[in-house]
């Protein structure tokens, strides 16, 4: 019997007040950014933001709790962003969104930090017996695209560095149940051969870091056939697939080169304001296997196609919401 | 409007302009708020508080005369009130256009945030915009005014669109309605207009689009009003040459954030357009020394020849503390000066064809 897995990627948006709070206390400057060493009143901000967006993903019914990565200010170059190894220079664009964030430049070896796994410790201390965690991180591929090298020389060791600081990263994380690993770049920035099996690579070194089922998201769009193909090679559990912004790729691969045992689903827009219904969603989940000649899965993850910050904070809850009922539906009447 | 006449550029230059050469100076368009404006929308926001509409009215238009004078002394030759009335670039219009909702903020960066609105439904010319707007800040200096106006592509672009079956059908409407506004700008004097398209670089494939968009905004307007059209943070390799088509007679880019890396970008093909070049970075709260933007200045001069070059910071500078956006002005208005001295007197001399990049 399959189970339907309710959850997000995390990097929520802050709650509204939370955000003039922030505001007002670190400023709208590119310095004002999160470093790492925040003083008492602000990671005092983030602990009841936090403490709130836990008790959203309760009350919604979510599977998987999330930390939220409030703290991420430079999305997913986040973990560069405050490491010591790491000069923040000019805002750069982040993906083809309206959204910007410090161009990260590694000028050093990038050694273990521990920002993220000190920020989930804190989530564990709130989280109730039956609240089951989920990590998230940028994949390795992702980050190395948004960040610059300046250090190790050549992209191949580049990339193998930031998949080893991830797993470094990793293995510090309190108990999870599933981890994450978002990886917009594989769409949007496609590697170039050689790099895409490098990719894989990295992916792998930082799974197996873990205990957890890993579930690598792309988004925007769909894999190549090459990167899909080599991201299977890699030890992971799920590939997630956007099927908000590209149904037929997305169909294409999974029936050409297959995929994981389990498949999460990007079926509720992470980037819009209408809100799906939850009937909806499932008859979605249930067209995706239909299409699919064997549509065998142990767990089939329900989420949102990207993060979920760009959404204002009262659309957000209700997709939340609307994830959670859309899982209970697809567990009654299963595909 | 006229491409790149250098007449178009000229009907701005001031009658006591002490050099030959006339780099225009102006602003992008917003500008640090007085901190009592704000303290007065909180009390014109307070139920508690008797301070009514005519008084929060009477708020906007000091600040509007303050600001407005402030670019003056600044000496900036081309004016604009610093967007006293407005809160925010998308905000701001949708509120003003039937088809529109709010939801509430959300993130563009750090700390910043805007009321991303959601087109609801088909969206409809309602009030005007900005005519009051213009009509005001024109009656407050002897200066040419600028008005921005945000473009239809980043309208619909930076909206949820729950409404329309794709984003180029919105934008398209959208279109029809800034042509209507500006149509009526320039009945009430307006003969400088920037269309502010920031989008246009996160969906650099979109150009046809906003090309298009474009034609319909400029349709039936008369040939001396100024179209400038604003672009900033993005990779522009993706948008250039393919801007060059556009109906416009300036590009307003942001450069000096990125250190000028992007510059070379605009040497091949010929930038045949005038260049509003960002001389100073909208977030940094530093001034720069005029020394230091007269070399950025000089870094134009690589692309374009002086008849061509308009002097600007990268991007609005509402985020900065005010007294640093004044500095900046000033700052940038007197590097201006200085180069169009060395210009007069034959101290500059860019070779264009050969001009290499910096090499730092």
């Amino acid at each position: 019997m399959t189970d339907y897995v309710s959850t997000t990627p995390g990097l929520f948006p802050l709650p509204d007040w939370a955000k003039d709070d922030l505001s007002d206390l670190k400023g709208h400057q590119k310095h004002d950014l999160i470093s790492g060493d925040e003083d008492e009143e602000i990671t005092s901000v983030y602990e009841e933001a936090r403490t709130e967006v836990l008790e959203i993903q309760r009350e919604a019914d979510l599977d998987r709790v999330v930390e939220g990565q409030l703290r991420w200010d430079d999305m997913l170059a986040h973990p560069l962003a405050v490491h010591d190894a790491v000069e923040t220079r000019g805002i750069v664009r982040y993906y083809d969104n309206n959204n910007f964030y410090r161009e990260p430049v590694v000028t050093d070896d990038l050694e273990f930090d521990g920002d993220i796994a000190s920020e989930l410790e804190t989530a564990t201390d709130l989280l109730d017996a039956d609240d089951d965690l989920q990590a998230v991180l940028p994949g390795p591929y992702s980050l190395f695209d948004l960040a610059t090298d300046e250090h190790y020389g050549d992209d191949e060791e580049f990339l193998a560095a930031v998949g080893d600081f991830l797993a470094d990263e990793l293995e510090a994380f309190p108990d999870h149940e599933t981890l994450f690993l978002l990886e917009p770049s594989l769409v949007t920035d496609s590697p170039a051969d050689g790099l895409d099996e490098l990719a894989s690579e990295a992916i792998d070194t930082v799974a197996s870091a873990t205990d957890a089922d890993v579930v690598v998201q792309p988004y925007w769009g769909a894999l190549s056939e090459k990167v899909h193909a080599h991201l299977l090679d890699a030890d992971i559990d799920a590939v997630g697939y956007d099927f908000v912004s590209n149904q037929e790729d997305n169909l294409y691969n999974i029936n050409e080169y297959g995929t994981a045992d389990d498949i999460s689903l990007g079926l509720v827009d992470g980037q819009n304001t209408l809100v799906e219904d939850p009937e909806a969603v499932r008859d979605r989940t249930d067209w995706v296997f239909d299409q699919l000649p064997v549509a065998e899965f142990d767990t089939v993850y329900l989420t949102t196609n990207t993060e979920t910050f760009y959404l204002p904070f009262n659309k957000f809850e209700e997709k939340l919401a609307v994830l959670a009922e859309a899982a209970s539906l697809a567990e009654v009447t299963p595909a | 409007m006229s491409a790149n006449d250098e007449d178009n550029k000229q009907q701005f230059r001031p009658e006591d302009h002490p050099n030959d050469h006339f780099l225009l100076t102006t602003v992008v368009g917003s500008y640090p708020k007085p901190k009592w404006l704000n303290r007065a929308k909180e009390l014109y926001q307070d139920p508690e508080s008797d301070f009514d509409g005519d008084n929060w009215t009477e708020a906007k238009d000091d600040a509007c005369r303050l600001i407005t004078n402030e670019h003056e002394r600044a000496g900036l030759d081309v004016v604009v009130d610093g967007e006293m009335r407005r809160n925010e670039m998308v905000e701001f219009f949708a509120h003003r256009i039937d088809g529109y909702e709010f939801n509430g903020p959300i993130k563009v960066w750090g700390h910043n945030y805007f009321d991303k609105p959601s087109v609801v439904s088909e969206v409809e010319y309602d009030e005007s915009w900005l005519v009051d707007e213009y009509e005001f800040t024109a009656g407050a200096s002897d200066r040419p005014v600028k008005v921005p106006i945000t473009g239809p592509y980043t309208l619909a672009n930076w909206s949820f669109n729950e409404a329309y079956e794709d984003d180029d059908e919105l934008t398209l409407d959208l279109a029809d309605l800034v042509n209507e506004e500006i149509e009526k700008l320039v009945e009430a004097g307006a003969r400088y207009i920037q269309i502010d398209e920031p989008a246009l670089a996160t969906t650099p494939d979109d150009h046809a689009i906003v090309g298009e968009s474009l034609e319909r905004i400029v349709a039936g307007l008369p040939d001396d009003v100024r179209i400038g059209l604003h672009v900033c943070y993005g990779d522009y390799s993706r948008i250039y040459p393919e801007i060059l088509e556009f109906p416009v007679d300036e590009f307003d880019l942001e450069l000096a954030n990125g250190d000028y890396e992007q510059l070379d970008v605009f040497k091949d093909p010929e930038f045949t357009k005038d260049l509003a070049l960002g001389v100073t970075d909208a977030h940094i709260a530093e001034v720069d020394s005029v020394e230091q933007i007269e070399e950025n200045i000089k870094r134009g001069l690589e692309v374009v020849p002086p008849e061509q070059l308009v002097i600007s910071p990268d991007c609005g500078l509402k985020l900065l503390p005010r007294e640093v956006a004044y500095g900046k002005m000033a700052n940038m208005v007197e590097a201006a000066r200085n180069v169009e001295e060395d210009l007069d007197e034959g101290r500059i001399d860019v070779d264009r064809s050969t001009a290499a990049p910096a090499d730092d």
